[in-house]
């Protein structure tokens, strides 16, 4: 296969319902990637410094926020 | 850590081992297809559904280097190591976002590598074989170090010399080489299981024993206050953009890897990619709790002289002997499923991108499936005799060249999924400065990760391999707007 794969394009289907809800996708690298937000000992939960713990609530958050543009993004 | 053979920890390991090597030849006939050809050996017939999918990528991409090698780092340093843990939750949107689209078309060519998905969009050789060839490079070290991980673990039962280690690697390299991908999606399901009982045992018992989440902080905290530097349970400020930078950069590069696109291009469907997405980051809660174990170590008085021997040595202090035997099957069967993939990953790109239109145009299609086959064992004889030959820190520092050689593939499969603007020149002079760059920087750095950009009066430590990619990719767009569009683009 040298040849340039014409079935290669991005597809141009328009954007659809709900497409606004994909910048939801971006909260998690800002939330995280941002680390004066929660570089913290407190307030800390069952033992777990807030660094800790905040960091652990953002695997169920990003997995909802997935769902979310799964669920009402086409 | 003990030198006489731990006989009941020794025979339950050898038990669990034994399982998964009938369950790797088993597997050959499992959803069975035409071991002949290469998406059939190679993707396992891209048929996966969700939850093979999910078992496999899991399985593949939390490997037991990672098992031994976080909280070893966390050990050693605190905080910091914790970087894994925002780089394996962001790797989600992005996954969620990309790897569908590139499931798509690489279906729609029948590509089986991202090289071969470059070749399609592009033409030409020499640029797809680049692509091809820096997947290999940073997959080979990669594996060296799975082989590592079960190292650590079956010098943690006691036993002495490299034959085990030799054993169980030629079981994988047999299985791999009759069974294909179909072995370790498998033996993912068995791997992954015992993970999870380990690391929820781990996570139950060891703060009762050490009294509680509260005390094994508490415990860490002392212990890095007295050893200062760079160390602590939160970070220091001047580490904020080095762990950021890492989390970023290690996040884009992860599904670069031929062993996470294999995965991804094994699955039945781009929705079954979506929805992993979704799933997946339940291995992330795992990761964080491994991550724990670190604490876990400083809590329990662990001392190790090696790092890397932390995890089994926890286990060995808490875990009663054949629960140590269980644990560290599940890390050694943890070597296994990565090692399987990516060495069936890196086999697909020499046979696709390297040796078929190099040197053999005309290949047959079972020719391609026989010529991975054996490349396969090749890769996993050379990742052998690099783990028993040299010192451990060429693997470590390989890998971690590795990680900046492969995310400067990163504009070439990814943007090149959303615009047909770039042009294949300024995406091969890119990637170039992007490696050149990134190999100069880590080597100034005696192949520390980190490099410390100056503005002005303010420093900021940055990952090398990000830097390189913003080298590249502003080569890549300038170079796109300048250069000429080629003759073949023109006439159409």
């Amino acid at each position: 296969m040298t040849q340039k794969d014409p079935t290669m394009r991005p597809d141009d289907t328009p954007p659809t319902r709900g497409s606004a809800l994909k910048f939801l996708l971006l909260i998690p690298y800002l939330a995280l990637l941002w680390l004066p937000f929660y570089n913290d000992v407190h307030p800390s939960l069952m033992g777990f410094p807030f660094f800790y713990w905040y960091q652990l609530l953002w695997v169920p958050l990003t997995s909802l926020i997935l769902f979310v543009v799964y669920r009402w993004v086409r | 850590m003990p030198t006489t053979f731990n006989w009941t920890a020794g025979l339950v390991f050898i038990g669990f081992f034994a399982l998964v090597t009938v369950l790797g030849f088993v597997a050959a006939r499992w959803k069975a297809g035409d071991m002949t050809q290469l998406h059939e050996w190679g993707l396992g017939g891209r048929q996966f559904g969700t939850v093979i999918s999910w078992f496999l990528v899991g399985g593949d991409f939390y490997t037991a280097y990672t098992v031994i090698a976080v909280p070893a780092l966390v050990y050693a340093v605190g905080a910091y190591g914790f970087f894994a843990l925002p780089y394996t939750i962001i790797v989600y949107p992005f996954v969620f976002a990309v790897m569908p689209k590139l499931w798509t078309a690489c279906n729609k060519g029948n590509h089986i590598t991202a090289a071969d998905f470059v070749q399609g969009l592009y033409g030409g050789r020499w640029f797809a074989a680049a692509i091809a060839l820096t997947g290999i490079v940073a997959t080979m070290p990669y594996i060296a170090l799975q082989l590592v991980g079960m190292q650590v673990v079956i010098k943690s039962l006691g036993v002495t010399g490299e034959a085990p280690l030799v054993i169980a690697f030629l079981i994988l390299a047999v299985y791999t080489y009759a069974s294909g991908l179909r072995a370790p999606a498998m033996i993912a399901f068995v791997k992954d299981i015992m993970i999870y009982i380990v690391v929820i045992a781990a996570i139950w018992l060891i703060p009762s024993k050490l009294g509680g989440y509260a005390s094994v902080f508490d415990a860490a905290d002392h212990f890095f206050t007295a050893k200062g530097g760079a160390t602590g349970i939160i970070l220091k400020p001047s580490q904020f953009t080095a762990y950021a930078s890492l989390a970023f950069g290690s996040a884009m590069a992860a599904f670069m890897y031929p062993h996470t696109l294999t995965g991804v291009l094994s699955s039945a469907s781009a929705k079954t990619v979506k929805k992993n997405a979704i799933f997946l980051p339940a291995y992330t809660l795992l990761l964080g709790l491994i991550a724990l174990l670190g604490y876990m170590a400083i809590a329990a008085g662990v001392k190790v002289t090696n790092n890397n021997d932390v995890v089994p040595a926890l286990f060995l202090h808490l875990f009663p002997s054949w629960f140590v035997g269980f644990a560290a099957a599940a890390i050694a069967i943890s070597a296994l499923v990565p090692a399987a993939i990516m060495s069936i990953g890196s086999a697909n790109l020499f046979t696709r991108n390297l040796w078929k239109p190099l040197v053999q145009p005309n290949i047959t299609p079972s020719q391609e499936a026989s010529n991975a086959k054996i490349v396969s064992l090749a890769v996993k004889l050379g990742a052998l005799v690099f783990i028993i030959v040299l010192p451990t820190k060429f693997a470590i520092d390989l890998q971690l060249l590795g990680g900046v050689w492969i995310l400067q593939t990163f504009p070439a499969v990814v943007f090149s999924l959303y615009t047909r603007w770039l042009k294949l020149p300024a995406l091969f002079i890119g990637w170039a400065a992007g490696i050149g760059l990134g190999t100069t920087l880590a080597f100034m750095q005696d192949l520390k990760p980190i490099y410390v950009l100056h503005l002005g009066d303010a420093s900021y430590p940055m990952y090398i391999g990000l830097i390189a990619l913003a080298l590249n990719i502003v080569l890549t767009l300038v170079l796109s707007v300048v250069l000429p569009a080629r003759p073949a683009l023109a006439a159409r």
